[in-house]
């Protein structure tokens, strides 16, 4: 096989890694903080990729430029909705919050196709197809600004997590959830931010997905397994591991879509994610469960 | 508080066993039995479900890969090799069968539960899914049309009756089951493991085993529930047996009806399938049956964690207790 071809697979898993770094770094935050599994995490994209789209086509905002928007939007969203829902009928167990977390994501996505139906919708923005050269290969501009951004805004987060105030309060809940409540962390409120935090992740994913990417009232299902697989993989909790099985996972798919062709070329992910839980549930930055 | 009397529960299961008996002779439209048999075919598969996630607590996503199994090996014994259509039945229970042992074998084996196990039978069935949907024998994406024969030595009885009749007999030996593991010793450590994994090992109970025996039986069930859809519709594709909604109605029929209890995924059933039917009659709108579904899960979660079976049980014990207070 031409080396052209294996470096393009490469290229173009890597970037779409990225985007899979993000969509999994909110994943990973809540679990890590709230120890719940967001079932509802797919259908949040599609949320706010809807936002995306129709902020482009209702009121001619960038898709880029609607970071501004979407990113506190969604982190109010998240907020609300654990301060009304999730955390109200958290006190029971973990699987009713998994339960609970489906029972939203059923109705955000039959709400979604109810009001704009099942169609696929793609948006067009003057540099969809730009292209830049990229030593012999042609790579898709906006891949690479969503990659980058990614990449960015993940760091961003780490740092924030590390430094802030609240990031310390975060983890501090995460680590010892009664210790923090003795030392005066409201600890409710950092459940709620956390996950704010974990949506407006999904807020900024949109804004770098809608370019490259299209949106319909189903789009969840393809990231649900996905985020899942990094998550797991990068092991639950790490934002490094997030990073690393992001980057993984958009391999995986690349080459199993050269190497077995558009249809089982996606079983690649599954198969990680099934090995992963059997062999080694901690995943690779992992602290065990 | 007091259970019902054991004569008071064979009366109940003798006067709903009669309303099922005759409900299509007094509701002869097309409709109304469609109604039924969409109605009793939840309450089966629904069942399967509650067997592996109410009754022994292995909360399942994917358990449309059982589904999806006994489908697809019932319509290629029938289309690729020229089975009877009939001979499907054994051969999907066997397959649904095969697939929840593999999928114990693995995922007990490496210990997996909770939230875990829940999303690893999901990833099985997307591998089902993604195979289904790639291989030649499955005829890949485009799905596998069954020719209509009607005739009832070919699975396809010319009125809707008969197959209202034969999921009424599915749906009453699942039930049945239901009742056994209720009473026996199996449903007992079924009951334990479920409540407490350690206590119940602690207690000599060999966990693993019970575990694997348990998803075979669910498997085998969703199996034959699979080729009963594949042989009423005559048409099955990886994204309809492998999807995920139908995993989620499964789950969805039996947590709503109450998981874990004899009765609940009939009565989920009963209402899923009224309110897809009464949403489809009344609107065009696409999506809000499951809007409504959805927004029942999240209230009976926080409101009536032991299912909607929980208002009747009330009620039957107020009726039967008029002095006594809610709870005594």
């Amino acid at each position: 096989m031409d080396a052209t071809i294996l470096l393009a697979a490469a290229i173009n898993g890597l970037l779409i890694g990225g985007i899979y770094t993000l969509v999994a770094s909110g994943l990973t935050l809540i679990y890590g903080v709230l120890h719940i599994i967001n079932f509802a995490h797919g259908s949040m994209l599609m949320l706010a990729m809807f936002g995306v789209f129709f902020l482009l086509t209702k009121a001619g905002i960038d898709p880029y430029a609607a970071l501004l928007v979407m990113v506190p939007a969604m982190f109010a969203l998240g907020y609300l909705l654990y301060r009304g829902v999730i955390g109200r009928f958290s006190s029971g167990k973990d699987e009713n919050i998994l339960l609970i977390t489906l029972g939203l994501s059923i109705l955000i996505e039959n709400l979604a196709l109810m009001f704009f139906k099942g169609d696929t919708r793609t948006i067009s923005v003057a540099y969809s197809d730009k292209m830049v050269e990229l030593g012999p290969l042609l790579v898709s501009l906006p891949k690479i600004i969503s990659f980058v951004a990614a990449m960015v805004l993940c760091g961003v987060l780490g740092l924030w997590m590390q430094r802030s105030d609240t990031g310390k309060a975060i983890r501090a809940v995460a680590k010892e959830r009664m210790g923090a409540r003795l030392v005066g962390i409201d600890v409710d409120r950092v459940f709620a931010v956390s996950y704010g935090i974990g949506l407006a992740t999904l807020g900024a994913a949109a804004c770098l997905l809608m370019p490259i990417f299209y949106v319909s009232p189903t789009i969840g299902h393809v990231f649900v397994i996905v985020a899942f697989t990094v998550v797991v993989l990068g092991g639950m909790g790490s934002f490094l591991g997030a990073v690393v099985g992001g980057l993984i996972v958009g391999l995986t798919e690349s080459f199993g879509g050269l190497f077995l062709g558009e249809s089982l070329g996606q079983i690649g992910i599954s198969l990680i994610f099934i090995l992963i839980l059997l062999l080694r549930p901690s995943g690779l930055f992992g602290a065990g469960r | 508080m007091s259970a019902p009397t054991a004569r008071q529960v064979w009366l109940l299961h003798g006067s709903l066993l009669a309303v099922a008996l005759v409900f299509p002779f007094v509701f002869s439209s097309s409709f109304a039995v469609n109604f039924g048999v969409m109605a009793l075919f939840y309450a089966f598969i629904g069942q399967s479900w509650n067997i592996a996630g109410g009754y022994a607590g292995q909360l399942s996503f994917g358990h449309v890969v059982f589904f999806g199994a006994g489908a697809y090996a019932s319509t290629i014994l029938q289309m690729r090799f020229g089975f009877s259509p009939w001979f499907g039945l054994p051969a999907s229970a066997l397959a649904g069968a095969l697939v929840g042992w593999v999928i114990a074998f693995l995922s007990f084996r490496a210990g997996l539960k909770g939230s875990y196990f829940a999303l690893i039978t999901l990833a099985f069935a997307e591998v089902l899914r993604i195979v289904a949907n790639s291989v030649e024998i499955t005829g890949g994406g485009l799905g596998m049309l069954i020719p209509a024969k009607r005739s009832a030595a070919n699975f396809q009885f010319p009125e809707r009756i008969g197959f209202y009749y034969l999921i009424l007999a599915l749906t009453v030996a699942s039930i049945a089951v239901a009742v056994w593991l209720k009473h026996s010793r199996f449903g007992a450590q079924l009951a334990a493991i479920r409540e407490n994994e350690d206590a119940a090992r602690a207690l000599g109970i060999d966990v693993y085993t019970e575990k694997v025996k348990v998803m075979i039986l669910s498997g085998a069930m969703c199996g034959v529930g699979g080729c009963f859809f594949a042989q009423y519709f005559l048409y099955i594709d990886p994204i309809i047996v492998f999807g995920v909604d139908k995993s989620v109605e499964m789950l969805l029929v039996s947590m709503i009806g109450g998981a874990g209890t004899v009765y609940g995924p009939l009565i989920g059933a009963v209402l899923l399938a009224g309110i897809s039917d009464a949403t489809r009659a009344l609107t065009d709108v696409q999506g809000l049956s499951l809007v409504l579904y959805g927004t029942l899960l999240v209230v009976i979660i926080a409101f009536l964690p032991n299912g909607l079976i929980d208002l009747f049980q009330r009620w039957g014990r107020r009726r039967r207790h008029p002095a006594e207070k809610e709870g005594s």
